[in-house]
């Protein structure tokens, strides 16, 4: 005989129970635009999570130390930095204003006390170090306290100048600047697993530099037709390979991934692997094209797999086979019949990006009404969840929220007509660890955890 | 798929959409504009079947009409087709009509009609002209063999639409030689080019002062040299060559057509190549003269107001067929 034991919105069995924990940013709807998130990215230890703006400014947390005593909760997130990585600027020979939204901010993994990060704008990257300081030197023979020098006739004595302890001080200065590689807008940033390279994409071509190298950077790949007015695709995301540092991918904007081995050539023009999945002719649309652009790609953790999230889907493929994805998920199929009033609103051109979780079993990805979902790989169900400020106190668990597609409209249920386009979740970011997530709105960001028994 | 807009419509809309992202902060943005142009490029190709299929109704009509009445009543007849607006794209699956993305959607039949409604949008069009020069009417040649035409929708008939279609050549600010300076941002190499309007596009009458042998500008330099007399017809020995071209207006007199025309094909033969020319390319959309597309006011004394909108698409329609070897401004 069996005993079932429910657990009432739980999900059931070993699902997760999502709970609310903090949000950063502004409380109120009027939404400054330099205030606009952009990207979102954990450190490898998950310790650290920052975050970009459109005003290009970082703004990086720490996590603070597990309180043994109230073991409900995992550490909550502070700000540890906020620093100016980008100004805008103006290019006067073409005539064009550069941005100095980030685009993209990718961590080193850490060698010694310093932390290092990567943050792009459309043109340029820049490497930061994020050191502490808590100990400043004190008792100098040649200058005063407030760093005035003195006139060294008046010194009689001589003193070693000794460190004292002092309010924690964290820094940010940029160590390079990797600029004038780019001639397009660059959209991805990945560091190799050899973390001496990383390469840098735009909507034509990839670069490969050096971090130590600020002056040269490879071309890998170049998409660019000798005549543009033959330009059919460009490339929309790039990433390494997480073990092998000799292989990387790219997707483009007709749905497909490119995988390349930087061994096989200097320029990896011709892929050693195409993934693409033929149309459903069905489903042709005037926005088909727009809809299979892919706007991100990720590698799993273990490098078995990738992730690529279009509009309307996303899709797990198998390095392995190249002629279809072993998994597919609707995130929002209702918004199939709208595409129309979409691409008006210009809705239809957003980048969601996706994440896995870290074990590879759960994959999350956001949708809009600030509704985001997640996928189990092994039990096959999804969930949708909302990042809002009411009804979200601390542990609160985040209850399952569902869009009602067409018809009779069930209690709880949002129809898709009632849907805020302009609440979007277009950057989610996973701790590589624990069951932690950090989900952008507009220009808040949220965290929310599983619940701790 | 459900879709409340029609094609002129999303033609529209998506030429305002590259028209304002060239204000937009941070330049324009490729990525986006080329996703653009394939929704522009879609929405052309349902376009212009739907015309294509208007105009072969009209023409059946015609004819019998014809048989019935005498020859000089058929001015009041002629009531050119307007898909002016025309049913939702919904009653017109893209690949029914072959106005799927793939070459490889397109079927041959709809080729073939095309190809057919063609020739016979070309004997409209010199029906018209001669309409202008001469009072009597000419009398139509034997229609090709028909094939069925897509199920079109009832067509809302607006008199007047092909003039507006070719707008006389008033309407252009500069008439038929404006030119557009574009900066290619790898090399950094200037360059100037024509006016993506070809002057059979402007120069409808043949009053057009600047229209001597109707030879367009430098970046059609190598099908210039031929200058051969066009007639209708002729294309049936040309069948490969899919002379499915767009709308045209041929030069009054037969003056040498075909080598515009034949640029003005490859833009828009799907076959050219799988993945190149079908795309109304982002060189001719952000060349010449866009910007008048966008703000330009209907002439109302002409015919009925269309919307902005509506003028517009044609317009557009009218030059994107225009072959410019403009190298891109990004």
């Amino acid at each position: 005989m069996f005993l079932c034991v429910f657990f009432p919105g739980a999900g059931g069995g070993n699902d997760i129970q999502w709970c609310f924990s903090q949000v950063k940013g502004a409380v109120d709807d009027d939404v400054a635009e330099a205030d606009i998130i952009s990207t979102v990215e954990f450190n490898h230890s998950g310790e650290l999570l920052a975050t970009g703006d459109k005003g290009g400014r970082v703004v990086i947390f720490q996590q603070e130390q597990e309180n043994k005593i109230q073991s409900h909760s995992r550490g909550e997130y502070n700000v540890y930095s906020t620093f100016q990585s980008h100004e805008p600027e103006f290019d006067y020979l073409k005539s064009l204003e550069i941005e100095e939204k980030i685009n993209k901010i990718r961590w080193l993994p850490q060698k010694n006390a310093a932390q290092f990060l990567l943050s792009t704008n459309d043109k340029t990257i820049k490497l930061w170090k994020i050191s502490e300081r808590d100990k400043r030197p004190e008792g100098y023979n040649l200058k005063e306290e407030d760093g005035r020098y003195r006139d060294p006739t008046t010194v009689t004595t001589l003193r070693v100048p000794v460190f004292r302890p002092m309010d924690l001080m964290v820094e940010a200065s940029p160590r390079r600047i990797f600029a004038n590689a780019h001639t397009y807008h660059i959209n991805s940033i990945s560091i190799n697993s050899d973390y001496e390279t990383y390469l840098s994409a735009d909507d034509l071509r990839i670069n490969l530099w050096h971090l130590e190298i600020t002056d040269r950077s490879f071309n890998i790949v170049d998409i660019k037709p000798a005549n543009m007015e033959e330009l059919t695709e460009v490339i929309t995301a790039a990433e390494f390979h997480p073990n092998s540092c000799n292989t990387f991918v790219y997707s483009s904007s007709k749905g497909t991934i490119r995988l390349c081995d930087m061994r096989a050539s200097a320029l990896c023009d011709r892929h050693s692997k195409l993934f693409e999945e033929p149309e459903d002719p069905s489903n042709r649309s005037f926005f088909s094209e727009i809809i299979s652009s892919i706007s991100d790609v990720k590698f799993s953790h273990s490098g078995r797999y990738m992730m690529t999230r279009d509009y309307l889907s996303v899709k797990i493929w198998d390095l392995n086979m190249e002629n279809r994805p072993v998994e597919t998920y609707q995130v929002h199929e209702y918004l199939r019949s709208k595409l129309c009033s979409l691409y008006e609103n210009d809705c239809i051109f957003d980048k969601f990006e996706c994440c896995w979780n870290g074990s590879d079993s759960v994959v999350m990805t956001g949708s809009y009404n600030n509704f985001f979902r997640m996928f189990d790989r092994n039990t096959k169900r999804d969930i949708t969840l909302e990042a809002s400020r009411e009804n979200n106190k601390p542990r609160t668990v985040l209850k399952p929220r569902k869009v009602c597609a067409s018809g009779k409209r069930k209690k709880d249920e949002i129809s898709v007509d009632s849907l805020d386009f302009n609440k979007k979740i277009l950057h989610t970011a996973w701790h590589p660890k624990e069951n932690i997530i950090a989900v952008a709105t507009t220009n808040n960001l949220y965290i929310f955890q599983d619940k701790v028994n | 798929m459900e879709c409340a807009l029609d094609a002129q419509s999303l033609i529209s809309i998506s030429l305002r959409k590259i028209h304002s992202s060239r204000t937009q902060r941070g330049g324009i943005k490729l990525h986006k504009n080329l996703l653009v142009s394939y929704v522009l490029r879609n929405a052309r190709q349902l376009y212009l079947s739907e015309r294509y299929a208007e105009l072969y109704r009209r023409q059946q009509q015609q004819q019998q009409q014809q048989q019935q009445q005498p020859p000089h009543h058929q001015h009041q007849h002629l009531a050119y087709a307007a898909p002016g607006m025309p049913a939702s794209a919904a009653d017109f699956g893209p690949l029914q009509l072959g106005g799927g993305g793939d070459a490889e959607a397109r079927e041959p039949p709809a080729r073939h009609q095309l190809h057919q409604l063609h020739q016979l949008h070309q004997l409209h069009l010199q029906q018209q002209l001669h309409q202008h020069q001469h009072p009597a009417p000419r009398g139509w040649a034997a229609p090709p063999a028909a094939a069925s035409p897509p199920s079109s929708p009832t067509p809302s008939s607006s008199p007047g639409f092909y003039r507006g279609a070719y707008p006389a050549p008033s309407d252009f600010g500069v008439h038929c030689s404006s030119q557009t300076t574009v900066l290619d941002l790898d090399t950094h190499v200037v360059t100037t080019v024509e006016n993506g309007y070809l002057h059979q596009d402007c120069c409808a009458s043949a009053h057009c002062p600047c229209c001597g042998q109707g030879a367009p500008g430098p970046g059609l330099a190598p099908a210039a040299g031929c200058k051969r007399k066009y007639y209708p017809g002729q294309e049936e020995d040309d069948d490969d060559e899919e002379d499915a071209g767009e709308l045209g207006a041929e030069p009054p007199g037969g003056a040498p057509f075909a080598p515009c025309k034949r640029a003005r094909f490859e833009d828009f033969c799907p076959d050219a190549s799988p993945d190149a020319s079908n795309i109304s390319n982002l060189i001719s959309i952000f060349g010449s003269g866009f910007s008048g597309l966008v703000s330009r006011q209907p002439d109302s004394s002409e015919q009925p107001p269309p919307l902005n909108g509506q003028l517009c698409a044609k317009q557009a329609l009218a030059s994107l067929g225009a072959w410019t070897r403009a190298i891109v401004a990004f």
